[in-house]
């Protein structure tokens, strides 16, 4: 996905660094990236620590990192392109409920050209960009860390650590108490999901499309907090 | 962050969290956190747990214990970028901090 645009901007100072919150690691997310033959580093982060240390809660997030280590954007939806979900065709012989998933995938809110376009102004002016943010303004915009978020960390990776252990039941018990405790986190919805497979919504005792819905499908990707 | 044991030893902590114990305290990049330990090989979790302000939870039947992420203020305490360290497809370990110099998009995706 970022090959791109990578390959575009490296000649001018531009790295990208891809991370996979995989809690199945390399098994998952390697052909993945094996598929797209990245030429930047492409990481694998199975606990999620980058969702605590940035304040990360979906996929894609971007954050920007200037050439001293500062952050000039903290984490914020980073689409490379229009993703085919967003054309995707309801077929004539979908369920209701298939219908209605299918239609609030395609409404996400999707800003792919405006992100691209940021990133190319900020290689191109530096600080000078009116996208480059002042660290003041890098550290208040970024999430406020409550208790019930920090904790949720915790089962999340004793979830993961279970799972890997083969003690699935004692891992769905942590993964649950993670979802209630930080329920606007669908990295660790998301991911703890991907590890039962078709079942998890019966396991879970509810679905992806129930979640969206009572956060609300405009919050699940946020408007893009930039300068028209 | 897992351990197997409810006191650990500072280079396990290091290791497994960033932090690191010096005469100062609990110290990662350029920020230390009030922190004296009595027997550096015995550190407990318990009093990481409250100078980190990070929630720490057992789980008894696995003997596990997990220290969670900070609380309180944001979760950027500073737009120092964190010298995060993660493993590539293969295993071997990469360092952000190496890429100073350039300018960088971490991207967070995943497969699933």
């Amino acid at each position: 996905m970022w090959q791109e645009l990578r390959e575009e901007l490296h000649p001018r100072g531009l790295e990208i660094v891809t991370i996979a919150l995989d809690a199945a690691g390399a098994e998952a997310a390697g052909p993945w990236i094996a598929k797209a033959a990245p030429r930047h580093p492409s990481l694998i982060d199975r606990e999620h620590v980058v969702d605590a240390l940035f304040g990360i809660v979906n996929v894609p997030s971007g954050v920007w990192i200037d050439e001293g280590g500062a952050i000039v954007r903290g984490p914020e939806p980073a689409h490379p392109k229009r993703p085919a979900y967003k054309d995707r065709v309801v077929p004539a012989d979908a369920t209701p409920p298939q219908r209605e998933r299918i239609e609030v995938v395609r409404s996400l809110h999707v800003e792919a050209e405006r992100y691209v376009a940021a990133v190319r102004d900020w290689v191109a002016l530096g600080p000078r960009s009116r996208y480059a943010l002042s660290p003041d303004d890098v550290v208040q915009r970024s999430r406020p860390r409550s208790i019930a978020e920090a904790t949720a960390a915790a089962h999340f990776a004793l979830g993961r650590a279970l799972h890997h252990a083969g003690e699935r039941g004692d891992a769905i018990a942590h993964f649950r108490e993670a979802h209630r405790l930080h329920p606007t986190n669908w990295t660790y919805r998301r991911d703890a999901w991907s590890l039962i497979g078709a079942d998890h919504e019966s396991i879970y005792g509810t679905s992806w499309l129930a979640e969206v819905k009572r956060e609300g499908v405009a919050n699940y990707y946020p408007a893009l907090d930039m300068p028209e | 962050m897992i351990f197997e044991s409810p006191v650990v030893r500072a280079e396990e902590l290091e290791r497994v969290t960033g932090w690191r114990l010096k005469a100062e305290g609990l110290c990662r990049e350029d920020r230390c956190v009030q922190f004296t330990a009595r027997d550096a090989r015995r550190i407990p979790l318990a009093d990481v747990a409250t100078a980190l302000s990070a929630p720490l939870v057992h789980d008894e039947r696995h003997a596990l214990w997990a220290l969670g992420a900070e609380s309180g203020g944001h979760a950027l305490t500073t737009a120092t970028a964190p010298d995060l360290e993660l493993p590539d497809v293969q295993g071997r370990p990469f360092r952000l901090s190496s890429l100073r110099g350039q300018k960088v998009v971490l991207v967070a995706w995943a497969s699933w």
